[in-house]
């Protein structure tokens, strides 16, 4: 299954960033392989308007559950129509800390 | 001619310059003024009169999920994001629509149509024999201010001569009260912000082929700075008026400085001869 999680850097060493739609970089990771692919986020400087450009990028992808620090009302829309589950990582720690307490299911599952 | 009071930074005295050229030339002939501030207007409350108010609507898409092949085709094209296909709906964002009727004019299935959207209201009165006022009023919550100002100068189209007193600021409501005017009056302070801010809209003046000129508002004689950057930009200085609790007392009641005090009718004429000059439309 394929987990998304924003990131401020291209590898799951980096540290989490905590916004969705204008994240540097979503980093994909298949739960069975344990591999990860690095998308840099192209709306990332935009004016407005990316929440849901950057849910296409998820849905594009096949990705099935996306962890971040906060999801804007737009965005979330998108997402809960494509039925990509959200959950809430605010720790501030890197990609593979919020990895892997989400493999332990200590992260809060939001609306 | 089509005049502008535009500022920069906000509350340096738009509004009351606006107001009281307008009263000042309608003692003359035909002014019609326009409340291009649709976010916050205020020239009505100087100007308190019966008035018949319409409303102003948007186009905004309507999509027909039976006829939808959700091809995508309308999300390509929407420069705002506002629309979003999915693989069996779609989701439309009306607050980053701005109305431009790509989407519908794409759509090869003939799945898009458009509704009205009431976005707010313009304000139509006759506070004097001679002057007419137009105020433009968004609703709240809408983020479009364009349209409506766009309608209330349409109002105004065939009208001899018009003020048009524009929001605070540089971006898209000035530019759109702007564009297609023949002077521009830039009212500033002379503080630090308001150097700052007048320097962006003489920019966006120069850029949309307005010629600007000055007017120092709240001075207390120390207007250095503004009166060396007038002279390094080449614009001209036309009319100061002084820090005056007097001045300031009688705008707070809702009067106006040319009705309280009708000496000060004489500035104000004088403003618009070098106003009609700028535009080179001597009178």
């Amino acid at each position: 299954m394929k987990v998304c999680f924003t990131a401020k850097g291209a590898t799951p060493d980096s540290p989490s960033e905590e916004r969705f739609g204008r994240a540097p970089y979503f980093i994909i990771l298949e739960s069975e392989t344990g591999s990860f692919e690095a998308i840099q986020n192209p709306y990332a400087d935009g004016a407005g308007g990316v929440g849901p450009k950057a849910a296409q990028i998820l849905i594009a992808h096949d990705v099935k559950a996306l962890i971040s620090g906060q999801v804007g009302g737009n965005a979330r829309e998108v997402l809960a129509a494509a039925g990509i589950a959200m959950y809430t990582y605010r720790a501030g720690g890197s990609v593979k800390d919020a990895s892997d307490q989400f493999t332990k299911n200590t992260l809060v599952r939001s609306e | 001619m089509r005049l502008a009071v535009a500022s920069g930074k906000g509350g340096t005295g738009k509004s009351m310059v606006a107001a009281n050229l307008a009263f000042t030339l309608s003692q003359a002939e035909q002014v019609t003024l326009i409340d291009c501030d649709v976010e916050e207007p205020d020239l009505h409350l100087f100007f308190p009169a019966p008035s018949t108010t319409t409303e102003v609507t948007v186009p905004v898409p309507v999509v027909d999920e039976t006829a939808c092949q959700h091809c995508g085709l309308c999300e390509e094209f929407c420069q705002y994001g506002a629309m979003t296909v999915l693989s069996s709906r779609v989701l439309f964002f009306p607050e980053l629509c701005h109305s431009c009727g790509g989407c519908t004019l794409v759509c090869p299935n003939g799945a898009i149509h458009e509704d009205p959207k009431r976005i707010g209201t313009t304000t139509i009165s006759t506070p004097l024999p001679n002057l007419k006022l137009i105020s433009g009023m968004l609703d709240t919550g809408n983020p479009l201010a364009v349209p409506i100002i766009r309608t209330a100068k349409k109002l105004a189209a065939s009208d001899p001569l018009v003020i048009c007193d524009t929001a605070p600021g540089t971006s898209c409501p000035v530019v759109e009260t702007l564009d297609g005017c023949d002077a521009c009056i830039l009212v500033t302070e002379s503080t630090p912000f308001g150097m700052h801010d007048l320097q962006l809209a003489v920019d966006v003046a120069a850029r949309l082929g307005v010629p600007a000129g000055i007017v120092i508002n709240r001075s207390d004689g120390k207007d250095q700075a503004t009166l060396e950057f007038c002279t390094d930009h080449d614009i001209e200085m036309m009319m100061t008026i002084p820090f005056d609790r007097e001045i300031a007392a009688i705008q707070s009641r809702g009067d106006l400085l040319c009705r309280a005090r009708p000496e000060w009718q004489k500035a104000f004429a004088a403003l618009f001869v070098k106003c009609s000059t700028l535009a080179g439309m001597d009178r």
